[in-house]
């Protein structure tokens, strides 16, 4: 690489292996060869990107096709109801870390998107407020944002904890979710039933499906569009002498991504009803990958996302660079509730409607978990919005599979959720100390 | 005070001069008539026992405190430093020493900081960044570090350093001024800090090093100031100095023979 020093050595006193594997592998590696031992030291020292998560989704969807009944578990019509459910918990894992990455916690996310949901599944009844659906849903994400905001100001203004303030906000928006659901002649339950284009809308979110070619046609667009991006950006670093990652892994990549697609896609066009026909990737992929593209370029591409990591890492630094560090922190808090909000309305599409059997306790855990699992920190600063659309798949994999087992029943489904979440927060404090321990010492 | 400022404006060859400058935290009297030159082009090691002003000092002069009274000249003219966007917008820019730096961030990340360059408007131009934060490295001659896409995390206190003080001239900086560049550092990395200022020098900066180690000091400065107790004992060539009488003003306020009982230990 250019720029690289030929005195490399005459820096003694920093342990030598410690530092090479904290180095993210593509910036020292010319070869693939170079890269994959790079990786392989990194992996030791703790910093493990996603190859991790990835393993760990393999092994339990081969445990899971072994044990489950006629390895039904793998069938398409599992497979993309298991995409549904992973759907709630990537966008929600997505909207968390906001707040993990700026080093604090969200608890509130599960009732303060209930209440957005609430409120669209409310005003587009036909027999009430017979509200478009686009307005609907405007309005929806819009209360959820003010809560988040507000949130985001007591913290920031006041220097509340995090952890507090949104505990409190948990409370508090179970309340006002409860009190929306009991409003019109719903009894508690506004559903999705009946004819009206804009229940169907919503409804569709989850279960609407696009035409199988379409889909193929639409998946070739993204591969080939996101594929040319890659290759074209760092063919162009190469050629400046700026750091890229080898041609050979630039391709590498690209074809994984296309095979993610072909395999996602091949699975959704499978025909999954008994009688007729039911084929075509859902609309939630698409939302879920719109949601995801927005928040990467947002926090990878902006000064806004530089500041939010900036602020994780040390928030000090980022005061004397002259970032205005509480309107970052309140902008984020919103954010995270804002993406909630696209989190519920996906979970009141999968259910039909708003009711008051919503888990929203446990959802912010399985939410924390999944974007844990995926390799965000809970210590601030490292994290990416397709850790937790990973970690996401990971938690829907085993809910779905003990499903499959028969452990439905609400006692094991909070002992695997606390499993996982404990499992997830060792792998990060432990991969953290790892980091750590070989480093050099600090001020 | 008023005949006096107008024959103090400097062609003469001094960037910064800072004239009678008080400061007191309620009843503590930081610093007292402090009068300070640093001249273009030259390395001032400002010295002084713990609590003799240094930091309440070096932050008059960045902005971070406002004095109570006295007069900073910039360039021959008078100004008022408000906050540190009013210094970097002069061209005083500050190497803390915590640093300040976002280890999760990498080198390009961090020396950009709060200043990105952007394309269109919204999205960063990365590309931009990395050339010319390789360029001040290399103008630098920082060249220990493997790659400027590595997160700060992965560096050496050395090297930290080194990233601190170009994310600093990278502004078109005048004055650096650095609080204990080397106190938490081995001796090769030591030894790159105090390259790194000289190099500085070179370059036509003026730099303000904070520092205990005196062995340090007259290895890099061309002029040694001496706070005792919030005054401003001496400043001087660093030639006029030998280690003996520097640490006499700094333990005792003066050079007299009477000195040398209450030595400390760097």
């Amino acid at each position: 690489m250019a720029g690289v020093a030929p005195e490399q050595a005459a820096d003694l006193t920093a342990a030598p292996e410690a530092a090479k594997a904290e180095v993210p592998p593509e910036l020292i590696a010319q070869t693939l060869g170079e890269y994959l031992r790079a990786y392989g030291a990194r992996i030791r020292a703790g910093e493990s990107g996603v190859l991790p998560v990835i393993a760990a989704m393999f092994a339990i969807i081969l445990v899971f096709w072994a044990i489950s009944p006629n390895h039904v578990f793998l069938s398409p019509v599992n497979l993309v109801n298991l995409f549904q459910q992973a759907a709630v918990f990537m966008v929600l894992a997505m909207a968390e870390g906001f707040a993990l990455i700026l080093g604090e916690i969200d608890l509130s996310v599960g009732y303060v998107g209930a209440i957005g949901a609430a409120i669209t599944v409310q005003l587009i009844q036909p027999i009430t407020t017979n509200w478009n659906w686009i307005p609907a849903i405007l309005a929806g994400l819009l209360a959820c944002t003010v809560f988040g905001a507000i949130q985001g100001t007591l913290i920031t203004r006041l220097r509340l904890p995090s952890f507090i303030v949104t505990l409190a906000g948990f409370l508090i928006a179970n309340g006002i979710f409860l009190k929306i659901l009991l409003l019109g002649p719903f009894s508690g339950y506004p559903n999705l039933a009946g004819l009206s284009d804009n229940l169907q809308v919503i409804y569709n979110l989850m279960w609407g499906t696009i035409d199988p070619t379409v889909s193929w046609i639409g998946a070739g667009v993204v591969v080939v569009g996101l594929g040319l991006f890659m290759w074209l950006g760092d063919s162009r670093r190469r050629r400046s002498g700026l750091v890229a990652p080898p041609p050979s892994l630039t391709l590498i990549k690209i074809g994984l991504i296309a095979i993610v697609a072909i395999v996602v896609v091949a699975i959704c066009n499978a025909n999954r009803a008994n009688l007729g026909t039911l084929e075509g990737v859902p609309w939630m992929i698409p939302i879920v990958l719109a949601v995801l593209g927005a928040w990467t370029v947002l926090l990878q591409r902006t000064k806004f996302g530089r500041y939010i990591y900036a602020i994780g890492g040390n928030p000090e630094a980022a005061r004397r660079a002259g970032i205005n560090v509480s309107l970052v922190r309140t902008v984020a808090f919103a954010l995270c509730s804002f993406t909630a909000g696209i989190a519920l309305l996906l979970y009141a599409s999968l259910l039909n409607g708003m009711s008051n059997n919503l888990a929203g306790g446990q959802y912010v855990l399985y939410a924390v978990a999944a974007a844990v699992i995926g390799g965000t920190s809970l210590f601030g600063g490292r994290g990416k919005p397709l850790h937790g659309v990973l970690g996401g798949l990971v938690i829907a994999a085993i809910y779905n599979g003990l499903y499959l087992q028969g452990i439905s029943q609400v006692e094991w489904q909070y002992i695997v959720t606390g499993l996982v979440l404990l499992a997830a927060i060792i792998i990060d404090a432990v991969s953290r100390r790892g980091a750590s321990s070989g480093s050099v010492t600090r001020t | 005070m008023t005949a006096a400022v107008a024959e103090l404006r400097p062609t003469d060859g001094t960037l910064l001069k800072v004239r009678e400058l008080d400061k007191h935290f309620g009843p503590v009297q930081a610093l007292y008539h402090v009068d300070l030159d640093l001249p273009y082009g030259q390395v001032t090691a400002l010295c002084g026992d713990n609590g003799a002003g240094k930091s309440v000092l070096t932050k008059c002069i960045a902005g971070i405190y406002q004095p109570d009274h006295g007069q900073v000249f910039w360039e021959g003219n008078p100004v008022h430093v408000r906050n540190a966007r009013d210094a970097a917008h002069l061209g005083i820019e500050t190497v803390y020493q915590d640093l300040a730096l976002a280890d999760n961030l990498d080198i390009v990340q961090n020396m950009f900081l709060g200043r990105e360059r952007l394309t269109n408007q919204v999205l960063l131009d990365e590309d931009s960044m990395e050339r010319a934060a390789k360029e001040t490295l290399a103008g630098l001659r920082v060249t220990t570090v493997r790659s400027i896409r590595q997160p700060v995390a992965s560096l050496s206190g050395g090297q930290r350093q080194s990233v601190a003080v170009a994310k600093a001239v990278m502004w078109n900086s005048k004055l650096v001024i650095m609080d204990e560049p080397t106190a938490a550092l081995g001796v090769v990395q030591t030894r790159m800090v105090l390259d790194l200022i000289k190099r500085l020098r070179d370059r036509g900066l003026s730099v303000m090093v904070i520092s205990h180690n005196l062995t340090d000091v007259f290895e890099v400065a061309d002029r040694i100031a001496v706070l005792y107790l919030g005054r401003l004992v001496v400043q001087d060539k660093a030639s006029a100095f030998d280690l003996q009488t520097v640490v006499q003003y700094m333990t005792t306020g003066g050079s007299g023979p009477t000195a040398g009982s209450r030595t400390k230990d760097s």
